[in-house]
């Protein structure tokens, strides 16, 4: 059996990388991309914990995190699909209208 | 344990044996019937020496024979890398789903019981559709990897229209999974083997009376159900009604405008082998799996109580002859409704999903959900 | 080395190597398919740590609906323009996630976790038992989960509706 810790080195790694996609793409939808990423590192140390402490509240928390990360992508698509009618870019750092 | 290795490979190998002969015997029958539907002859060119072998010839000399020598073509601003997976993406699914369904009951040699299925899983029907879902990938990167305005058409059709009809289909099943109770598809064919009168509390005599008689097949409890699973699992194959993505009249030949030769074949196989993976869920699901009426594991025992006892390798080859029975006749019907009717347009499609299939679903899902109180 | 050890590993190796794709390739579309790739290895993890219920939600979820979502508005929108190359925030983006994957690691060697797994019965992650587990202990949350759904549906629909003037 694979020890906890791997587990967790593992999903902690793909959480950095998803970190680093956030803060250094400038595409909109690689960022969204990104950001499921680390959602799913988290997802990972959820199930890995609910299997060595033997309980199932884990799994159900993971069912939660799907259904809010489906609403997030769908309401974040849906902005981005807007924000490109009226740009016709997806670049985040040309999305600076209120800053002075 | 070398033994049961060698029987689940021998059972996978048989099952997509089977499911990919059938679905190319399917090409031919496609044509055939086409053509008996329209009144000429057809695919009557494929022969030796005059003998066509009922399509044999076509099926297994002249059109591997075809597609296998014409030029690969890969467009050269495209990707090839993604332009050569997405056939695979779009074989592959429907190949894997035929793991969970059962194509008879359980087969007794000596000590030994063998469950005719390749994995019993407690998730089957999920599994079903987890990979169903699979399936708009080799479209959508196929119709992307072509780099052509027709096949990106045909790409966002079909996303946008194998999600939509994904949520009818999912919601259409609850019913007979709330009937029978279970995930299992092996279950679910198990419980379609008593009689309706099972399902019905005493007090009901005259239903009892009326209908109890008949088996308890999803097609009886869940007749909505059937039809809203029926409509969605046409709608999944992508063919005439819902042929969108395709559209040739209107986008050429949509996502696999740009494919030609052994990848061409591998999305028509695919297409036939969902035809069969779908023909098969709609029998295990709603028209007993398996099972042969009023047969039970030592013979057949009629509602009036006449029985005809039979050994055991005879139910098994009649069980397993009734669900191949059975799979053939609803490919068949799906080819008969490829010729009968025209094709839908895009918003009709849409409209269709989500205003008609979806709320009808729900609505079936709820009487379902009140009767099943009434009942208990 | 045992065989689950092995299996663990390739998995690991394919995960992370899929993940830096996702963030390092410039074509969306690759990244795209590096995602669903991603999705998938982690749901074969799921099935390892017998949450097969899970693992098969999310290639339902996330690879069957929300991917096929990025794709299709990647192809609905059609960018042409590629990325602009990297700048400043590239050593920064760096030097952020570097720094988290140590704060990361220092604390995953100092947890007290059990080493050996709890000796899990055959219900365990059995849809049963996951649905009592959201029927009993979770019926709020699963509730409130609908409405946020339904919420994000009439957003969407909102956000993405033409403006007919």
């Amino acid at each position: 059996m694979v020890p906890l810790n791997h587990y967790l080195i593992l999903s902690a790694a793909i959480f950095a990388i998803g970190v680093v996609g956030v803060v250094i793409r400038r595409n909109l939808i690689v960022v969204l991309m990104s950001i499921e990423l680390m959602l799913n590192a988290v997802n990972l140390t959820f199930i890995a914990f609910s299997r060595f402490l033997g309980s199932m509240e884990g799994q159900v928390v993971v069912f939660f995190v799907m259904a809010v990360a489906a609403a997030e992508a769908v309401v974040g698509l849906a902005i981005i699909i807007s924000v490109f009618r009226h740009r016709q870019s997806l670049d985040p750092q040309e999305m600076q209208l209120l800053k002075w | 344990m070398i033994v049961d290795i060698g029987i689940i490979a021998l059972k996978a190998f048989l099952v997509l044996f089977m499911v990919l002969n059938l679905a190319g015997v399917l090409g031919w029958i496609e044509r055939k019937g086409s053509a008996l539907m329209q009144d000429r002859i057809g695919a009557n060119r494929a022969s030796i020496l005059g003998f066509a072998g009922m399509g044999l010839i076509n099926t297994l000399v002249a059109d591997p024979i075809k597609f296998l020598t014409k030029e690969d073509f890969i467009p050269p601003r495209g990707d090839k890398f993604l332009h050569t997976l997405a056939p695979c993406m779009a074989l592959f699914p429907a190949l894997v789903t035929f793991a969970v369904i059962p194509f008879g009951d359980t087969l007794q040699i000596g000590e030994r019981v063998i469950n005719l299925q390749v994995a019993n899983l407690n998730i089957g029907i999920l599994y079903v559709f987890a990979m169903g879902s699979l399936g708009v990938y080799g479209i959508v990167i196929g119709a992307w990897a072509s780099n052509n305005k027709f096949s990106l058409l045909g790409g966002v059709r079909g996303s946008a229209q194998m999600i939509s009809y994904e949520v009818a289909m999912g919601l259409s099943v609850i019913g007979i999974l709330m009937v029978y109770g279970t995930l299992e598809l092996q279950e679910i064919a198990r419980g379609q083997g008593t009689l309706i009168r099972e399902f019905l509390p005493e007090s009901w005599r005259f239903l009892k009376s009326a209908i109890g008689w008949l088996p308890a097949w999803g097609i009886f409890l869940q007749p909505l159900a059937f039809l809203l699973f029926f409509t969605a699992a046409v709608a999944e194959t992508k063919r005439v009604p819902f042929d969108l993505p395709e559209g040739e009249s209107e986008i050429v030949a949509g996502y696999h405008v740009e494919y030609s030769g052994g990848k061409f074949l591998m999305f028509f196989a695919g297409e036939f082998a969902e035809i069969v993976t779908a023909a098969a869920l709609m029998t295990t699901l709603f028209f007993g799996g398996w099972q042969v009426p009023y047969l039970l594991r030592d013979g057949f025992h009629f509602p009036w109580g006449a029985s005809w006892l039979l050994p055991h390798l005879a139910v098994v080859l009649l069980q397993v002859g009734a669900f191949a029975v059975k799979v053939v006749f609803f490919c068949w019907l799906q080819i008969l409704l490829r010729w009968s009717v025209p094709r839908f347009r895009y918003d009709q499609v849409m409209r269709l999903g989500w205003k008609m299939l979806l709320p009808l679903a729900l609505f079936n899902v709820i009487v379902t959900a009140l009767v099943i109180v009434a009942v208990q | 080395m045992t065989s689950s050890m092995m299996i663990f590993y390739l998995l690991a190796a394919l995960l992370v190597l899929s993940s830096l794709m996702v963030v390092f390739q410039r074509n969306v579309v690759h990244c795209a398919m590096a995602l669903v790739a991603a999705l998938f290895l982690i749901a074969i993890l799921f099935v390892t740590l017998q949450a097969a219920m899970v693992g098969v939600l999310q290639i339902l979820v996330y690879a069957g609906a929300i991917m096929v979502l990025f794709l299709f508005v990647i192809m609905l929108l059609n960018p042409t323009a590629l990325e602009p190359r990297r700048g400043l925030s590239w050593g920064f983006g760096m030097l952020v996630a570097l720094l988290l994957a140590g704060a990361l690691a220092a604390l995953v060697s100092h947890n007290e976790a059990p080493a050996d797994p709890f000796a899990a019965t055959e219900l365990f992650g059995a849809p049963e038992s996951l649905a009592k587990s959201l029927f009993t202990d979770f019926v709020l949350p699963f509730e409130i989960a609908s409405v946020l759904l339904l919420i994000a549906i009439v957003g969407a629909v909102v956000l993405a509706k033409r403006e007919h003037n």
